[in-house]
């Protein structure tokens, strides 16, 4: 006999644990709230807190859009969107402003949220200041007596080596003014999008067992120095290949072949949008 | 002679165990130097009280074992003190036992008004950070948020303490152990503390390495007028830094006095023991 999954493939119980863990984290912006990481249908390391936010929170009615570094279409967001829609028997989306729940990998959509859109952010690493100390009861203790000089001198080293903060992803962020987070592995390019963010941002790491948020209307400030200001990566003389979009985080692309280089928008959905418009309004025009 | 300490120790304890009857008394006879047969307590330090004028360095000379690290890292808020009261004259902390402090008032007084020099650099320092980058995390953690501004003082400081500009981006983990203490006191004087822990700062240093870094530590007093509390079980360490000197034996003080006194005409058993005993 092969029995019918819960709702949610969670029992009542656990949802309720990580929902209240998800209060106490929006109740207290940056601060990573330890939770009881379930053992999931996929392995840790691949999504599973992002995945536990996202069946704790999910109901009946509601829309779920899930990316992976951007793409609707790869393994782990349909994986992802297959268990929550078997589970559940949700409808998905790949429109942005459709969703109602957006799981995501390492980006933030391109599009802004809306107020009732909640963003659900897997976590590899959620602790900022690891790198400065091995040890949770340390880094702990830092986080409580609003230590971060650790956090500062990270950036400091960058600067020391290469000239420049060399951050690629989970640029260290203040919310609130007060709890130094990390970001998640976003690009630097989406870290000015959480700053008084419309929508509730979540954030989940199932590995290392913490939930964290940033409530809607939040301060987020990037970590910088007076005479090294926070920069975003730059994009200037590029534009997606297929859409024409310049004020967009790129994927370079190199043919193997020819060694040519083309740009071409990582948000896949907001790509396809906008070349739907470009067609709709061709079709429009040659139709008159 | 009317000048005003700038730390003041106050009745200094610390004692590792609970402490029963049998020990209380400093002459109990279950005492076994500063172990209790008894309840198996271990008194660190006992009663330790002294004054640190400004400008002044101030030796604490014992055995190995004699409580003069515990006393230190007590000062230094790296672990508590059982009881006892600390006070600094500085117009933000007057008449305030810093030992009662908070964690974050704590934090601010080394970050702002302590340095100090480890025996071991491998805790004073991080070794997988770049030496610069030691010395800017006192900057830092002091609220300098300006890169070059901390670049420059760094590189004053390491200019200082002799070390070759063209390595203050190697890490101290490939520096010798000489090199190691020599980044450890510029990191402490980053901030121009206006006192200053050294903890057998030149123990396991060869000679002229020792000789280096004394010769440092007496130019820094001398030219920045920083009051200094040096730890050591050397005394001829002791004899070149130290004006005044205390003596500990098994937690207590024993003697203190003038340097020269103490060195030339020891009045206690142990200290005329430790004296002759010099080569």
């Amino acid at each position: 006999m092969i029995a019918k999954p819960h709702f949610a493939f969670f029992d009542e119980g656990s949802k309720k644990e990580i929902r209240r863990a998800t209060l106490k984290a929006v109740a207290i912006p940056g601060y990573q709230v330890p939770f009881a990481s379930r053992e999931m249908p996929i392995a840790r390391g691949w999504g599973t807190g992002g995945l536990q936010l996202t069946l704790s929170l999910i109901g009946r009615n509601d829309v779920l859009k899930v990316i992976d570094q951007g793409a609707d279409e790869s393994v782990n967001a349909v994986s992802i969107k297959k268990l929550v829609q078997h589970t559940t028997g949700v409808s998905v989306t790949e429109k942005t402003q459709e969703a109602d729940i957006i799981q995501s990998r390492h980006r933030i959509p391109e599009k802004a949220l809306k107020e009732d859109q909640i963003l659900v952010l897997q976590v590899p690493n959620p602790e900022p200041l690891r790198k400065v100390d091995a040890r949770e009861y340390m880094t702990k203790r830092m986080h409580a007596e609003d230590d971060y000089s650790g956090a500062w001198l990270l950036l400091f080293e960058q600067i020391m080596k290469f000239g420049r903060m060399s951050t690629g992803a989970s640029h260290p962020v203040y919310v609130n003014g007060r709890y130094v987070m990390t970001p998640s592995p976003i690009p630097r390019f989406d870290n000015p999008k959480m700053h008084q963010s419309k929508g509730l941002i979540l954030l989940g790491a199932g590995r290392e067992k913490k939930i964290f948020a940033v409530p809607p209307y939040t301060s987020v400030e990037s970590l910088a120095f007076d005479d090294y200001p926070f920069t975003v990566e730059s994009f200037e003389g590029k534009a997606c290949k297929l859409c024409g979009s310049t004020d967009v985080f790129l994927d370079e692309i190199i043919d193997p072949d020819t060694g040519e280089r083309t740009h071409q928008c990582n948000d896949t959905s907001y790509c396809m949008e906008q070349l739907n418009s470009e067609e709709k309004v061709e079709v429009e025009n040659s139709y008159v | 002679m009317y000048e005003k300490p700038i730390l003041q120790v106050k009745h200094l304890q610390k004692q590792f165990g609970e402490g029963c009857p049998h020990c209380f008394d400093k002459e109990s006879v279950y005492l076994e130097k500063n172990y209790c047969t008894v309840c198996g307590t271990v008194h660190a330090v006992r009663d330790v009280s002294f004054d640190l004028y400004p400008g002044e360095v101030l030796g604490i000379v014992g055995e190995s074992g004699s409580g003069k690290s515990t006393m230190l890292q007590g000062l230094y808020f790296d672990s508590s003190m059982t009881s006892g009261a600390v006070y600094i004259n500085q117009s933000e902390l007057t008449g305030q036992n810093v030992l009662s402090l908070s964690s974050q008032q704590k934090r601010y007084i080394r970050n702002y008004i302590y340095g100090m020099v480890y025996q071991n650099p491998v805790d004073g320092l991080k070794m997988k950070f770049s030496s610069i980058g030691n010395i800017a995390e006192k900057m830092i953690a002091a609220g300098n948020r300006n890169v070059s501004n901390i670049e420059k003082r760094s590189k004053e400081l390491l200019e200082n303490v002799h070390i070759p500009l063209r390595r203050m981006k190697e890490e101290p983990q490939y520096f010798s152990g000489g090199m190691q203490q020599r980044v450890q006191i510029a990191k402490a004087l980053s901030n121009n503390p206006p006192i200053l822990f050294l903890d057998e700062v030149t123990t396991g240093l060869d000679l002229s390495v020792q000789a280096s870094v004394l010769d440092l530590i007496k130019q820094i007093q001398r030219e920045l007028h920083i009051s200094m509390v040096v730890v050591s079980h050397d005394l001829a360490v002791i004899r070149m830094l130290a004006d005044r000197s205390i003596v500990m034996l098994n937690g207590e003080v024993i003697e203190n006095g003038l340097t020269d006194q103490i060195l030339e005409d020891p009045q206690h058993e142990y200290t005329q023991q430790l004296v002759y005993s010099l080569l």
